[in-house]
């Protein structure tokens, strides 16, 4: 137990290792730092001794172990573009998609499972047989189209809801709540639905088959012939042992919902990380790309090590090879 | 049985072809017909969008400003031509920006599923049959990649590219840049499935004969290994090809895919977006649902050749 988690634990830090030595050599060669900081006036001399003093001379290993250091710190410099600390700025806009992937990442669930388990319990009828038909759509659809389509109903025509931004905010601390305002919960529902529906519709699809399978096996039928309720039967004992791989799949989907956010967030202009990052791409803006792609990696990796360690706990069936079969 | 079996050189390879079993499980499959249908008319429509389009949209020349805005099947109130389809903001007439974008959509589509097959099938191979370092080195690199969804992959090598290369050459490489991104983002399934099934093979009795021959490693994979591995691998091609374009399509809408001047279908749904609130629906719409038409297709297409390829299932 303690090896495997040592295991992966160094494994984690060693791919941390390998994005910040990426994220680094964005800087080093992309561009030149200097000719974007200093203006066109600046002689060769002063750039040289501008150089020199940022240590640009260093040899590559001591200017990536500093990089390593202040990244640590959560030193990412300053934006080519905003001109801003980049930590600031990822900070500030931080609480939005935070927002955004929570609301979604909960109703994926319960739509998901309840859906899930309505069409594997009626396998038949017409609301399952409709159910399906759109989920299959629902997983051909890109994100954003679904997003344009959502704006272009319920914004553009019916006019319920609105098409960008996040409503009014209220200011709690640091962190920029959208929750406590009419205008920002009206605001949410839009991108929330379209950010959520793909995991909706993979979770629903997962959900159905377990159920499906686990009810064939036995102690459901035992569970029946004891003459329980089909209410008990489905979501005392069928439901409960679904839900295993469920929650470690969707855990692990949590981190394909932030990365989703980047479209939603473009879509709806949402004032999130993602939008944030778009930017920086079509920008070339290294500072916050770098920074961007270190949290990503960050938010992915612990979250693998958390599931994987939470399935070494719960499954004791895994515990031999689980390193070798994961997906 | 006998028939067959009697007369095997007099037959030709279409009749093979149609008599084969994943023809008659295509021929049976209504829904797989109707894919097949769609998707051909549309790869037909793109690939011969030169001789078919009424007008080029890449020669500003031909463009008429005052046609802008015209909606479908009316006439336009300046100049009284009609479009099929209406045209969009610079005149430009729908139904033939839809046909050139489709074609650049398609083309990355290809590209991208063909680089990340090849790139795949050779890792894979290699891994599989090789094991020990390569093997170990290639998987780890494949858990890291696995554990990132792929927009994201191709997002982030599609920015680092784009930094890499000077601006002047930014808009003319975009297209190539694009689809390295995308196919570098999706090579870890095609090595995943062909390591499996090389190792598999290589242990089998015919590749035992080759090897005690004397045949070099390098033929053995691509002649004897190769061939028995390929079934799956088309199986995730094409639903490669699906989620190919539809990467390319949501990183063109993102803005950072293909440059404007050669629009795809996810650069028209982008435009059409913006003249939504002033009530052109017709920009939006019309490659929405050819987008839409073209990945549902290959979408079913693909998990009918999963079904059909799979001998469980018959």
């Amino acid at each position: 137990m303690l090896a495997f988690i040592i295991r992966r634990v160094l494994q984690s830090v060693l791919v941390m290792l390998v994005v910040a030595l990426v994220s680094f050599s964005l800087f080093r060669f992309v561009g030149d730092p200097i000719s974007s900081m200093v203006g066109q006036e600046a002689s060769i001399a002063d750039r040289e001794a501008l150089r020199d003093a940022l240590g640009l001379n260093d040899p590559f290993l001591m200017q990536f172990i500093r990089f390593v250091g202040d990244a640590i710190q959560g030193n990412f410099g300053i934006s080519y573009r905003l001109q801003q600390p980049v930590m600031e700025l990822i900070l500030s806009r931080l609480p939005a998609t935070i927002e955004l992937a929570l609301v979604s990442g909960v109703m994926a669930f319960i739509f998901g499972v309840g859906f899930g388990v309505y069409t594997a319990l009626r396998r038949k009828g017409w609301v399952s047989n409709t159910i399906m038909t759109v989920s299959l759509i629902g997983v051909s659809l890109p994100t954003f189209l679904i997003g344009v389509l959502l704006i272009w109903v319920f914004a553009v025509e019916l006019q319920w809801l609105p098409s960008f931004g996040r409503g009014d905010v209220v200011d709690l601390g640091w962190w920029r709540t959208g929750f406590l305002t009419h205008s920002g919960r009206l605001s949410l529902i839009l991108p929330a639905i379209t950010l959520g529906l793909y995991q909706m519709t993979l979770i629903m699809r997962l959900v159905r088959a377990e159920m499906m399978e686990v009810l064939r096996t036995d102690y459901i039928k035992f569970a029946r012939a004891r003459g329980l309720t089909n209410r008990a039967v489905h979501f005392g004992h069928a439901l409960k042992n679904t839900l295993v791989p469920v929650i470690t799949i969707t855990g692990l989907q949590l981190g394909s919902i932030i990365a989703f956010a980047i479209i939603t967030e473009t879509v709806f202009q949402w004032p999130g990380v993602g939008a944030l990052f778009i930017n920086s791409v079509r920008f070339v803006d290294v500072p916050v790309m770098a920074a961007y792609l270190m949290l990503i990696a960050l938010i992915f990796v612990v979250i693998n090590l958390i599931v994987d360690l939470l399935y070494y706990v719960v499954d004791p069936r895994l515990r031999v090879d689980r390193a070798k079969t994961r997906h | 049985m006998s028939d067959k079996t009697q007369t095997p050189v007099s037959r030709s390879w279409l009749f093979r072809a149609w008599d084969s079993d994943v023809a008659y499980s295509f021929r049976t499959s209504p829904v797989a017909i109707v894919a097949g249908f769609v998707a051909l008319a549309i790869i037909l429509l793109a690939i011969l969008a030169p001789w078919i389009a009424p007008h080029n949209p890449y020669d500003p020349s031909t463009l008429n400003l005052m046609d802008g805005f015209t909606p479908p099947m009316e006439p336009n109130a300046f100049t009284g031509n009609v479009y099929w389809l209406g045209t969009d903001n610079q005149g430009r007439d729908i139904f033939s920006t839809l046909l050139y974008g489709a074609r650049i959509s398609l083309f990355v589509g290809f590209a991208a599923v063909l680089f990340a097959m090849v790139l795949g099938i050779a890792a894979g191979l290699a891994a599989g049959y090789r094991g020990g370092w390569v093997d170990s080195l290639l998987m780890r690199v494949a858990d890291v990649q696995l554990s990132f969804p792929s927009i994201l992959i191709a997002l982030l090598i599609f920015g680092v590219a784009r930094g890499f290369i000077p601006p002047a050459h930014r808009e003319t490489m975009a297209i190539w840049v694009l689809i390295v991104a995308i196919g570098l983002s999706d090579w870890v399934q095609y090595a995943r499935v062909v390591r499996g099934a090389t190792m598999v093979e290589k242990n089998k009795e015919y590749v035992q004969a080759a090897r005690v021959i004397g045949a070099h490693p390098l033929k053995i994979l691509v002649r004897h290994i190769l061939p028995n591995v390929m079934g799956p691998v088309l199986v995730i091609a094409t639903i490669g090809l699906a989620l190919a374009i539809i990467a390319e399509a949501t990183l063109s809408f993102l803005g950072v895919g293909v440059p404007p001047t050669q629009p795809s279908l996810g650069t028209l749904i982008r435009i059409g977006q913006q003249y939504l609130f002033s009530g052109e629906w017709w920009i939006l719409l019309f490659p929405s649902i050819t987008l839409l038409a073209l990945a549902l297709a290959v979408n079913l297409l693909g998990d009918w050749l999963r079904d059909a390829l799979n001998p469980r299932l018959r």
